[in-house]
């Protein structure tokens, strides 16, 4: 087993070009999306929190890099590891931060918790807890579009082990023969679990795996939040204007274990360290600054922000009502059925 | 003004009629379009509503399901067919997990308005092209399941369930179509075959869910049967009229929701009741009912509830087997007989 060293993978972030506010809206979700699941992961500690949690510590740059490079009706499905995306899609965090913790006042009525977040307000169609279980629904979001000619385009994350699931190609294929405006997001943080890419596929270049459905793959640093962003804006773009879809394979590291407090130590620890000084958020700092773009200060500042929003969304979470034993009644249908069998 | 009409005939009607009236929904399966459906359902629907409403699938069930999810996430309603009932477990995954869970996961912000549309039953065509699944699906919160024994009923249920905000199951059985397949020569039928309500008003009717429907009046024993079996046990009940056993035969017409209280009508005047169905004995409908007709009814029955259902078994090829393990005419004679006896 050979790991990807991330020097291998690193492309200089381009900053040229950029308003001030964009670069600095990029930075405030991707530190908005680190912190909450920092916060998250102190709130398991202390067992505040019910239930579990899959954290993208590392990964930021690819859900925001996507994000941003969508209209706020553009559409996404995301994954169990799904707070990143939510928050790139400007969710708002006090209602995701009060699903959480179970209360009535979160984005889902407290009925489906970190794994299922969605706000269908901002195009969050769903965090699916199967594996690839998204990705024909993000498709079928876009053949939607099409049918209702309404210019939308549809984005689905998901990770390397997903591309192992026949939904990929079942999808991938559609997608191309109809022309649908989809873009599909590998978010390869290399490892399906315990299992390392090369164990798992048959090809080490995933981008590669378009090939059968005549969809260009593009392999990007997907530590480098402008790269993730060029590259979604073309494919958005391409398909926003009739020509189809685009696999993009964002090469990225899960800092963390699988899941909360899963200790990952079937990784080489000397991988772990070199991928911690590739942080996609460490690496944008420094790149604002070497530019001159934001002083220390001014990126202190923002961290003080980000604090400040994420301790109110908490505060607003434990205001919240909590859910009752019979609130999950009013979302089984509709309306609710006659001869409910109890 | 009604005319004579075939149940795959009346399935049409219900479903053109819908899409003129409302231009969101679609038809999504294999051969739909030009091939006009494997049980030629779909006839003439892809020259009427053109390609961007009738969708030629390739053979994705799991693909198709999902993209069907996707659409009716943002804003169509998609009708999904599947080819034969068999099928569907190859899309288990987007039916159970995804669809049937979304309005609840997403704390009622999502719909999924998709009506499923799958023929079962066997014809002689082996273990896997023959299987009554109704079962798997009623162990399904979150989808609603009819089954239409007769043409009327087809129309009024289909019409019913385009206008609904949830998933529907419509399971259509082989033997009532009455319609020859395109590739197949004549059309399959059984010489027990009723034509109650074949006579269909050309004008959309809605028949709601949870409304059972009283097939034949009595008085001595009630017969609770669905699709084929409805038409069985017409056929047994007729015979037995001559030795004066007056039977009733309820046809629940949507399992979910069931209509319990005509069942539970039925039994107060007759104190006996059979359950019949095409699905097997473990696990299956009859099961499901006649337990709550014991919970429920104990004071009323004179009798315990007896239950006509397909053996445990894989449908076998040969047409001796088949006939055996499913149910026919003389295997309800014999369970009437017996519940008289009781």
């Amino acid at each position: 087993m050979n790991f990807r060293k991330p020097k291998e993978i690193a492309t200089p972030i381009e900053l040229e070009g950029y308003e001030k506010s964009f670069l600095k809206l990029l930075l405030l979700r991707m530190l908005r999306a680190r912190e909450f699941e920092e916060q998250l992961y102190y709130l398991f500690l202390t067992t505040q929190m019910p239930g579990t949690m899959h954290q993208a510590t590392g990964q930021e740059a690819v859900a925001v890099g996507v994000a941003s490079a969508l209209n706020p009706d553009d559409y996404v499905t995301s994954t169990h590891r799904g707070h990143a995306h939510c928050i790139a899609k400007d969710v708002p965090l006090n209602l995701m931060m009060a699903e959480m913790f179970a209360r009535r006042n979160g984005v889902c009525k407290g009925m489906g918790g970190s794994m299922h977040l969605c706000d269908f307000s901002r195009g969050m169609l769903g965090a699916f807890g199967i594996v690839g279980a998204g990705i024909p629904i993000a498709t079928g979001a876009a053949l939607s579009s099409i049918v209702r000619g309404t210019k939308q385009v549809a984005a689905s994350f998901f990770g390397d082990g997903a591309i192992n699931e026949g939904v990929f190609h079942e999808s991938l294929n559609m997608a191309a023969l109809w022309n649908l405006p989809v873009v599909y997001v590998i978010e390869n943080n290399q490892y399906a679990l315990s299992m390392p890419n090369d164990l798992v596929s048959a090809v080490s270049d995933l981008s590669s795996r378009g090939c059968s459905y005549g969809i260009p793959g593009k392999k990007i640093d997907g530590n480098n939040v402008t790269a993730v962003y060029e590259a979604t804006k073309n494919a958005v773009e391409k398909a926003r204007n009739g020509g189809g879809p685009t696999l993009l394979e964002c090469i990225t590291y899960r800092i963390r274990g699988h899941a909360r407090f899963e200790p990952a130590d079937y990784r080489n620890k000397e991988e772990v360290e070199q991928w911690k000084k590739f942080d996609p958020i460490l690496r944008f700092r420094r790149a604002l600054t070497e530019h001159s773009i934001f002083t220390e200060k001014d990126l202190k500042e923002l961290d003080e922000q980000v604090e400040d929003e994420i301790n109110a969304a908490i505060e607003f979470a434990e205001k919240g009502e909590k859910v009752g034993a019979d609130d999950y009644l009013q979302y089984i249908y509709e309306s609710p059925l006659e001869g409910f069998m109890k | 003004m009604t005319r004579k009409l075939s149940l795959s005939e009346a399935i049409r009607e219900a479903m053109v009629q819908e899409m003129r009236r409302d231009s969101n929904i679609i038809l999504m399966g294999e051969d739909v379009g030009r091939f006009n459906g494997a049980f030629s359902v779909s006839k003439g629907m892809l020259d009427e509503f053109g390609e961007k409403r009738v969708w030629d699938t390739p053979i994705s069930e799991a693909g198709f399901m999902g993209i069907g999810i996707g659409a009716a996430l943002t804003g169509l309603k998609p009708i999904i067919e599947f080819q034969y009932a068999d099928f569907m477990f190859c899309a288990m995954d987007q039916i159970v997990n995804e669809a049937a869970k979304l309005r609840l996961m997403s704390g009622g912000q999502a719909s999924v308005p998709v009506v499923m549309r799958a023929p079962q039953g066997a014809t002689g065509r082996a273990a896997q092209h023959s299987q009554s699944v109704e079962a798997y699906f009623m162990h399904t919160p979150g989808l609603q399941i009819v089954m239409p024994s007769t043409p009327y009923d087809a129309k009024g249920l289909m019409t019913t369930a385009l206008r609904k905000n949830d998933p529907v199951l419509m399971l259509e059985h082989k033997l009532l179509y009455g319609a020859a397949s395109p590739g197949g020569g004549k059309a399959l039928t059984d010489t027990t075959i009723s034509d109650i309500g074949s006579d269909v008003p050309e004008e959309q009717y809605e028949i709601p869910f949870g409304s059972a429907d009283v097939k034949r009046e009595g008085t001595d024993v009630t017969i609770i049967a669905t699709l084929m079996m409805v038409h069985r046990s017409l056929a047994a009940a007729n015979e037995l009229e001559n030795q004066g056993i007056s039977c009733e035969i309820i046809d629940p017409r949507s399992l979910v929701p069931l209509d319990e209280e005509k069942i539970f009508e039925s039994i107060r005047k007759t104190n006996r009741v059979i359950v019949v169905s095409e699905d097997i004995m473990r696990g299956g409908v009859t099961a499901i009912i006649s337990s709550l007709i014991m919970d429920k009814m104990f004071d009323y029955l004179d009798a315990p509830v007896r239950r006509v259902a397909a053996d445990d078994t894989p449908i076998p090829f040969g047409p001796a087997s088949e006939k055996k393990v499913i149910p026919q005419i003389e295997d309800i004679k014999t369970a009437i007989n017996n519940v008289m006896k009781d």
